[in-house]
């Protein structure tokens, strides 16, 4: 017998005509970004894990820090925010429902001790450049925040009678009290801002002729949109309103009433705002008309489900044919039905129904069917270019328009989004600002803050609390609902206690403390493979990307998670870890006996305008 | 150090046909050194039962001592167990096989626990024919009181305490094969691939099973002296085949030329397929097996796969002509036929 044949060179399939994976590269940020789905998602980039763990060590002071020099705005926001980050966050893959990652911000604004020790107090010291700011939302605001501290002087101008944007006049008390943005507005204007409030700007020429050394545009999208040429429009105009003015004139305390009968036109977050604030002013029997099938509402879940418990029918799939007006008085809205009709690429058409119109009484109408942006105030002859439907052309990573001193953010520079999206313009624009005025190319972005530490405190033993509970998203409380439909600035939701915080706190996958992988370390003894509950990781021949998808212990089907490749291990075999449903429990490196795992907590930090001349930070 | 495993699994986990998931068939959270290769042979029992769909509770784990004997903490929650005492696992099974046939029986034990203090009983069952799998974590130490050598461990390997192994070793494979065992095997704890399809014919054998497997003690033994460290099992495996497991009922769909694979029908109607068969091994030739495991040992080769198999001889059951019952199934009328045939025996010998 032959005996060598039994021993053919082992693991050998490794086929050198493969197209490889390379080794994932770990210095490049993006790579361990990525995998803190909630802080990507995040259009500010929020270090989400990092606070949520201050709030379960009772940190509250400083949970609202991370948060405000992230988003600047943590009790609005942890009240308002469209909250992009809970559809990303991991825990909603691995079970039903996402961390409350937005409500646990809140918890941090509402249990904080006084912080303004904290927060930047001026007067600083001139850099002897100043600029003008146009708009006092949130996108303007935030340029003020991140330069005021680096000795901008800085001018700020808004038609209102005081700062927010439509963080004051649009959003409504019940959700927004106005207590919590004053204060987080003024942590701003009293920085030193000179504030201009109660002008509206008519003229950027005009501003542009003043010594300014930048400009900043954020004005928002402030036109509502309305149905000029319905039929009866124009018959009974005092009680036909177009939404946010309507909601501004609330907020601004120049109307305290509304019909009994209220027809809200539209589906989208404006309309659920109009809805509920008429149901505080009057209106008992309250309705929101809209074109489309339930289903494509565009008003957040939240925001629909909370206009239904405030007992508002929602009729979809009526479209608005006509004001009935009887002698001048609105009497109330024809509709006529129609029905959706999706085609092979899932492209709606709305196709009129072969059915009787519907008429809906109302002694009021609120139409929330969309806003536009409008510059009538700015000159076509300043320089700056504007593009496809009347919108300014301003660069995505810079905001700089084609007048190189003027810059866009917020609303005004693409559209209508919300405050967490005015927040992020602010940050990069306040840099590009900063680069522009130290004469620096703003094209040159400084590179975001990073660190990767090792959580090791002992042998099997992590500075962050790796345990996986198993409980299930805590609902926020609400209010007493009869008590808040009688007071419009009765503020509905109450937020999470501390209790509650804490366990919610727990749910958190703590998804920045990173698995690396060191595979010199790595004896293949395969002891990560066997215990990781989630089956993260293989030991396989290397492939092209497709092939070791679908190779994995689970196939890695989640194509935009990331897969973690190691570098050729002593039996030819490379580590491939899935990232999709990691839960950050540490229990890989726990059963390494190399340590070739580790728990490394990753920071990632954007840049900021302090970041451009750090000498510059006081 | 954490105690407990979370309770989420991928969302994409399989169920088995008979509706469980695996998780059902885990244990506790291993209190064994990180990295023991123990661990990774109960991650391949449970990965086997869930897809052979057993249901957990018809199945019995019994150990004797050591740390591999601890592993039924670690896999099978849901089944019954019995912890039992140093080297006498295959006593313990006995008796519970001898009390129900229904069950499958997993024995588990160390090298120590079955090479020395063991080694009786360990004969005895193997010639019985005993209806169970007999796994073996064969790390060449006693890894629970320290490291000691044991009665595995080669010629001249040296572990952690840096004394090279005097005394000679014993083979459990070999051994088994000149008891007369009917399936034996070998593998490696780092090889799932080819341990969880042996572990699936062990079970489904009709008789006593032997896989023994290669388990490095990460603490004691994994040094680059040792033969039963990683990096020598790795360096020095060769196998007699590649063994695929074929459930009953499904449809075979080999393509390998003949020759070049051999299919064996099991007492249940599932089937094991061997391919790449080494030249001049037989799987059904005692002779070859034995003589392939001493050509491999002289030349400090380690040789795993499926060693021999004979799936056609008659187990402890049919030899003794046991009760189809379970014993504490067995009614009066059962145990006690009445005098009349009482009588009629008696009359035979008369
Ligand atoms: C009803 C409603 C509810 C909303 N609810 C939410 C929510 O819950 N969460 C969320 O994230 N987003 C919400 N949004 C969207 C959000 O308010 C905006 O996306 C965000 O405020 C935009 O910020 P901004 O800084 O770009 O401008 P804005 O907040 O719109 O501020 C622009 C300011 O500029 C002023 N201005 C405009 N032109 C001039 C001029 N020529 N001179 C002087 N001043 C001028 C305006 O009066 C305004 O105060 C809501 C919007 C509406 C309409
Ligand atoms: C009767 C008896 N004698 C001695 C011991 C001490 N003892 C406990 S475990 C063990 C050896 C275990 O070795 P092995 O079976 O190879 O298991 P391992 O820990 O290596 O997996 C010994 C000698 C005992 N528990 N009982
Ligand atoms: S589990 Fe925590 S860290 Fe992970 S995505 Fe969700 S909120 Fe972020
Ligand atoms: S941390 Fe490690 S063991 Fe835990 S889920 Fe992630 S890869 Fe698996
Ligand atoms: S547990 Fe550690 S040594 Fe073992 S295979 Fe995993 S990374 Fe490698
Ligand atoms: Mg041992």
């Amino acid at each position: 017998m032959d005996f060598s044949l039994f021993f053919p060179p082992d693991y050998s399939c490794h086929d050198s005509t493969f197209v490889k994976l390379k080794p994932t590269d770990l210095k490049d940020p993006e790579y361990f970004h990525k995998v803190v789905d909630c802080q990507y998602a995040c259009p500010a980039h929020t270090p989400v894990p990092e606070y949520i763990r201050m709030i379960a060590l009772e940190r509250y002071d400083d949970a609202y820090m991370i948060n405000w020099e992230s988003n600047v705005f943590p009790g609005v926001l942890g009240r308002t925010c469209d909250r992009p980050c809970e559809p990303a966050c991991r825990r909603g893959r691995i079970e039903e429902k996402p961390v409350a990652i937005c409500r646990l911000k809140r918890v941090a604004a509402d249990l904080k001790g006084d912080i303004t020790s904290r927060i930047p107090r001026g007067p600083f010291p001139s850099n002897g450049k100043k600029i003008a700011l146009i708009g006092g939302g949130p996108a303007s605001l935030t340029v003020a925040r991140d330069l005021a501290p680096l000795g901008y002087e800085i001018h700020l101008f808004d038609e209102q009678k005081s700062g927010g944007g439509f963080m004051r006049s649009q959003i409504p008390a019940f959700r927004l009290p106005e207590e919590v943005l004053n204060e987080e507005v003024n942590y701003i204007l009293d920085m030193g801002v000179h504030k201009h409030f109660n002008t509206y700007v008519s003229s950027l020429k005009e501003i542009l002729k003043q010594d300014y050394d930048a400009v900043f545009i954020g004005t928002g999208a402030p036109r509502g949109k309305d149905l000029p040429k319905l039929d009866g429009r124009w018959d009974a105009k005092d009680h036909v309103h177009i939404g946010i003015d309507w909601l501004a004139s609330v907020a601004f305390e120049h109307r305290e009433k509304i019909g009994k009968k209220v027809i809200v036109v539209g589906g989208g977050n404006t309309a659920m705002d109009c809805c509920r604030t008429a149901r505080r002013l009057g209106g008992t029997d309250v309705k929101v008309v809209v074109r489309s099938p339930f289903e494509d509402m565009k008003a957040s879940a939240w925001e629909i489900e909370d206009a239904q418990r405030e007992d508002i029918p929602i009729l979809s799939c009526h479209n608005p044919k006509a004001f009935v007006t009887e002698n001048g008085v609105l009497k109330g809205m024809m509709f006529s039905r129609v029905e959706a009709v999706y085609d092979d690429q899932g492209k709606r058409k709305l196709v009129p129904l072969d059915e009787p119109d519907v008429f809906i009484e109302a002694d009021d109408v609120l139409m929330a069917i969309g806003q536009d942006n409008a510059f009538p105030w700015i000159e076509k002859d300043l320089g700056i270019a504007f593009g496809e439907w009347d919108m300014p052309v301003v660069n995505k990573t810079t905001f700089q328009s084609t007048l190189p001193k003027v810059f866009f953010g917020g609303d005004a520079a693409f559209g209508p989004e919300n405050v967490i999206t005015a927040v992020a313009h602010g940050h990069q624009a306040a840099v590009s600002i900063e680069l522009f005025c130290q004469q620096m190319d703003v094209h040159d972005r400084p590179n975001p803050l990073t660190n990767l530490f090792s959580q090791k405190m002992g042998i099997h033993e992590w500075s962050y609390d790796n345990a996986i509970v198993d409980d299930h998203r805590y609902n926020v409380p609400h209010a007493n609902k009869e008590l808040s439909l009688q007071n419009r600035k009765l503020e509905v939701e109450l937020g999470f206690d501390m209790p509650t915080g804490f366990k919610e706190a727990q749910r958190c996958l703590n998804c920045d403390v990173q698995t690396v992988f060191q595979e010199s370390r790595c004896i293949e003894c395969d002891a990560c493979v066997d215990i990781c509950p989630t089956s993260c990781i293989t030991f396989t021949t290397n492939g092209d990307e497709e092939d070791l998808r679908h190779r994995l212990t689970m196939p890695a089907l989640n194509t935009t998670q990331d897969l973690y490749v190691s570098d050729v291990l002593p039996t030819m075999r490379v580590m491939v870890k899935d990232e999709d449903v990691c839960l950050h429990c540490g229990l890989c490196a726990e059963r390494c006996p190399t340590s070739a795992w580790d728990m490394q907590k990753f920071l990632y930090n954007v840049s900021k305008a302090s970041h451009v001349c750090p000498s510059a930070v006081v | 150090m954490s105690y407990k495993r979370p309770s989420f699994r991928h969302p994409g986990a399989a169920i088995n046909e008979i509706g469980f998931h695996q998780k059902d068939y885990e244990g506790a959270l291993s209190t064994l050194c990180a990295g023991c290769g123990h661990d990774s042979i109960s991650a391949a029992i449970i990965q086997a039962c869930f897809e052979l769909a057993i249901p957990p509770h018809r199945i019995a784990k019994i150990s004797g001592i050591g740390c591999s004997s601890k592993t039924p903490t670690y896999f099978l929650a849901n089944s019954h167990g019995f912890n039992s005492v140093h080297g006498r696992m295959p006593s313990v099974a006995t008796g519970a096989v001898m009390a129900n046939r229904d069950l499958t029986y997993i024995g588990v034990s160390g090298d120590g626990d079955s090479a020395s203090i063991g080694m009786g009983q360990f004969a005895h069952v193997v010639r019985r024919n005993l209806n169970m799998v007999y796994i073996v974590m064969n790390n060449g130490c006693y890894g629970l009181t320290k490291g000691q050598d044991s009665a595995t461990a080669d010629v001249g390997s040296v572990g952690k305490a840096g004394v090279p192994t005097m005394f000679s070793s014993i083979d459990l494979a070999g051994l088994a094969l000149e008891l007369g065992a009917d399936f034996v095997a070998r593998s490696f704890s780092g090889d799932k691939d080819q341990l969880i399809p042996l572990i699936k014919a062990g079970i489904s054998h009709n008789g006593f099973a032997l896989i023994d497997v290669l388990s490095p003690c990460v603490t004691f033994n994994n040094t680059k002296t040792s033969t039963k460290s990683y990096s020598y099992v790795r360096d020095h495996m060769g196998s007699t085949s590649i063994a695929d497991f074929v459930p009953e009922k499904s449809e075979i769909t080999a393509t390998v030329a003949p020759g070049e694979s051999k299919m064996i029908e099991m007492h249940d109607g599932s089937i094991i397929e061997l391919t790449s068969l080494a030249e001049g091994w037989d799987p059904g030739n005692r002779l070859s097996a034995i003589n392939a495991i001493h050509n491999a040992n002289l030349k400090g080769e380690v040789l795993t796969g499926l060693l021999y198999i004979d799936a056609k001889q008659p187990s402890v059951h049919q030899l003794l002509n046991t009760t189809l019952k379970p014993l504490n199934s067995l009614n009066q009328d059962e145990l006690m036929p009445g005098v009349e045939l009482l009588e009629r025996i008696n009359a035979e010998f008369r």
